[in-house]
């Protein structure tokens, strides 16, 4: 009987590996986290990514002829938990690994290199990674997190008349204590010393997320005019919050995209009006690619999140980071003629990635994203994004779509890139670029 | 360096003495609201000697509870009720499922239960209640919003209503407890299982009545301090994090004590926002969590069973 019981788990195992090896199938496994302290965040994007790539099963029988086998691993945001997921999805053939995680990326960056298995970090992990030259095998469109800084200090430099006049002021970053957290500090540092504003410091522990007095006690005794929130999960609404109670004004405190959730500036209630955040993508249902979500995944049943909240700006930024995935897939299937791409083909891919205005518009994605072009040497594109403020009921574009200071951040990156290279006896790329990227 | 490290904070104290104020009163919450979790953990400390690993996610699971079904269009009060008789459900169920089974075995078994405890109510409060965060019904259980502004030392000192209810709320639980322990029959039989089970059970108290009562209590202490951490922030798995912070009250405390919970409470909540105020700057900032564990740290070198810990003796 044991030996029988055994015999067909072998049968089933076997089965289940050869599903992702199948010629008219892809495997794309999202490492998600739908429990734990950072769970709130996760679970949106982890629907929003899930139900993108749903619904192109469901609508369009998967990409280009090529059916998504789609599996999740549950990393609760732990790195260990994340790294652990990874091996275990990196026998079945994945085309891409999407860890979602700042920390889990940074430990996947050598592996990937060995493994030959692209990791798209979309819009987080390390922000040199955008230097292909260095890391063939790591993407982080559409922006790095320098991108972001470097507009949230231009949006600064618009409301207070100019550049010179952030001289003398002073500007805090309110910091989730964790890599995540800690990753704009060298390029606000940068700038700290070429426009002559003070820099404040504010990390708060993990364990201190949902108590911030500190720190706010702190943006109150040093006076800082505006703060930057790169804050994830429990600590965003309490930032909101904390930052009403201390009677900061609420349009000068500006969260990265990360901090630009509903529920994050629900949490802050009533005095949660004007707050602001980073983003790049639109928010709401009144989008084709939406609709199509709805009819063809969420009305059949198909979709975990709540119908009502379809839309809300996290779960749009993972049918964002879906749509990616998708499109990087149907690059690689362009670049070589085969349906059942694998992982070199969709790296290939991403370096080839050009999703143009009619492109967007064929997607049903007018309106909702900026084009983004990735090429061999820039893995990131460093594309516009824009201010989101909170009117008390939901996201509202606050700014028109604003460029990165590209020309200040590249040459930081590159240099950034060089030295974890020498730092880490990285070698030097072998792979061949495109002609076309 | 020294000037930084002994002088300066004290004249940022003196120059800004509003500042002052307001860090204190922000510690004296935050410690009390320290107390309140540390209290769920003496509690059962108290009648079993074990370190209930739970009591964080209990925390959560009582506030989730209680936001869930007030989403669900149950009457804001009503769910209170109701969350309270959860809560004695869940104790009932520990007790049968769990401590009954184990009556008489090594801590560490009784300790290791209350990990599986965690889990299990982890998973059941994700699989009921999602795992997206909830904002608590502040308004519907009547607790004041708002802040008093109090013109002070030259300086503003801003008082939240909230804080000063939850520093109310829990100053009478701790009250109610302490006078539970000591006046009652219940009370003193639970200081009796605290000694010996085997004692306890030799003069006729039921272990398995004290249990429930106990996990029935600490249940409750759940439910205030997340019902007050809840509306401070949100109510989220988050929460479960805020219960390490009774890690180096109990330290401090004593784990048997709820004096102890208490004053360990105000030292630890006090003293880190001290620190991280005027000192934390020094380093970076970001010391809050360790300063915790160094500051009760110190104190057992003087007293290794802490302010109020009972002193164990034993014959060889």
């Amino acid at each position: 009987m044991a030996l029988k019981r055994l015999a067909l788990g072998m049968i089933a195992a076997t089965a289940l590996s050869t599903v992702a090896a199948a010629q008219d199938s892809i495997y794309v496994p999202l490492l998600s986290y739908r429990t734990g302290p950072f769970g709130g965040s996760g679970v949106p994007i982890a629907d929003g990514m899930h139900d993108y790539l749903r619904m192109l099963n469901e609508r369009d029988g998967g990409i280009g002829g090529a059916r998504l086998v789609i599996e999740e691993c549950e990393t609760g945001y732990d790195t260990k938990k994340g790294v652990e997921c990874y091996e275990a999805v990196k026998g079945k053939n994945p085309v891409i690994v999407n860890p979602y995680s700042t920390g889990i990326t940074l430990q996947l960056i050598p592996k990937a290199h060995v493994d030959k298995i692209p990791i798209l970090s979309m819009a987080y992990g390390l922000s040199a990674a955008a230097v292909g030259e260095t890391f063939p095998w790591i993407f982080n469109p559409p922006a790095t997190y320098w991108d972001g800084a470097s507009v949230f200090i231009k949006h600064v430099a618009e409301k207070e008349g100019g550049f010179d006049k952030l001289k003398g002021k002073k500007i805090g970053l309110l910091h989730l204590d964790a890599p995540f957290g800690k990753e704009p500090i060298p390029l606000l540092e940068t700038f700290a010393r070429e426009y002559g504003f003070e820099l404040k410091l504010y990390p708060v522990p993990a364990d201190k997320m949902q108590d911030q007095a500190s720190q706010w006690l702190a943006v109150r005794r040093d006076r800082t005019d505006w703060i930057y929130n790169q804050g994830w999960g429990a600590m965003n609404p309490t930032a909101v919050k904390e930052a009403a109670k201390n009677n900061f004004p609420m349009d000068k405190l500006v969260g990265v995209w990360w901090a630009g959730g509903d529920d994050d500036a629900r949490g802050g209630e009533a005095g949660g009006k004007g707050y602001k955040a980073l983003n790049f993508h639109g928010v709401g249902a009144d989008f084709p690619v939406i609709r199509d979500i709805q009819k063809h995944v969420v009305d059949k049943g198909l979709s975990k999140f709540p119908k009502d909240k379809i839309g809300e700006s996290l779960y749009n930024r993972g049918v964002y980071n879906s749509m990616l995935i998708a499109e990087a897939i149907r690059t690689a299937q362009q670049l070589t003629g085969k349906k059942a791409v694998n992982a070199e083909d969709v790296r290939r891919g991403l370096e080839n990635l050009d999703i143009t205005e009619a492109r967007l518009k064929e997607m049903g994605m007018e309106g909702f994203a900026a084009p983004v072009k990735v090429t061999c040497g820039d893995h990131n594109g460093h594309h516009k994004v824009y201010v989101a403020q909170w009117d008390g009921q939901k996201w509202t574009r606050g700014s028109d779509w604003i460029s990165p200071m590209s020309e200040k951040v590249r040459p930081l990156l590159e240099a950034a890139a060089k030295d974890f290279a020498e730092k880490n006896s990285w070698p030097k790329r072998s792979e061949a670029c495109d002609k076309r990227s | 360096m020294l000037y930084n490290v002994f002088v300066d904070p004290f004249v940022q104290m003196a120059d800004m003495p509003d500042l002052l104020v307001q860090v204190l009163w922000e510690g004296t919450v935050a410690g009390v609201l320290y107390a309140l979790i540390a209290l769920g953990f003496v509690l059962i400390f108290k009648a079993s000697g074990v370190f209930n690993f739970a009591q964080g996610i209990m925390v959560v699971f009582a506030a989730l509870t209680l936001v869930g079904l007030h989403e669900k269009g149950v009457p804001a009060l009503l769910a209170l009720a109701i969350t309270v008789g959860v809560m004695y459900a869940l104790a009932w169920s520990i007790e049968r499922v769990v401590l009954r089974p184990l009556v008489n075995q090594p801590d560490i078994i009784l300790f290791m239960a209350t990990f599986g405890i965690t889990y299990l109510i982890i998973g059941l409060g994700e699989f009921i209640f999602g795992g997206r965060p909830k904002a608590m019904i502040t308004d519907q259980l009547f607790l004041p919003r708002g802040a008093i502004d109090v013109h002070m030392l030259g300086g503003r000192v801003t008082f939240q209503k909230l804080d000063i209810a939850a520093a109310v709320i829990a100053g009478l639980m701790v009250l109610l407890l302490a006078v539970f322990f000591q006046k009652t029959r219940i009370g003193r039989a639970l200081r009796a299982v605290a000694d010996s089970h085997k004692a306890a059970l030799s003069v006729g108290i039921s272990l398995n009545q004290i249990w429930v009562v106990v996990w029935f209590t600490a249940g409750l202490v759940a439910l205030v301090t997340g019902i007050m951490w809840g509306a401070r922030s949100d109510v989220s798995f988050g929460l479960q994090i805020i219960a390490l912070k009774a890690l180096p009250v109990l330290i401090l405390g004593g784990f048997t004590s709820v004096p102890g919970a208490i004053i360990g409470g105000l030292i630890i909540g006090i003293g880190e926002k001290m620190g991280e105020f005027y000192w934390g700057p020094l380093v970076g900032g970001g010391i809050e969590s360790w300063l915790a564990y160094l500051i009760a740290l110190i104190f057992l070198l003087f007293r290794p069973q802490g302010l109020f810990g009972d002193k164990i003796i034993e014959r060889i």
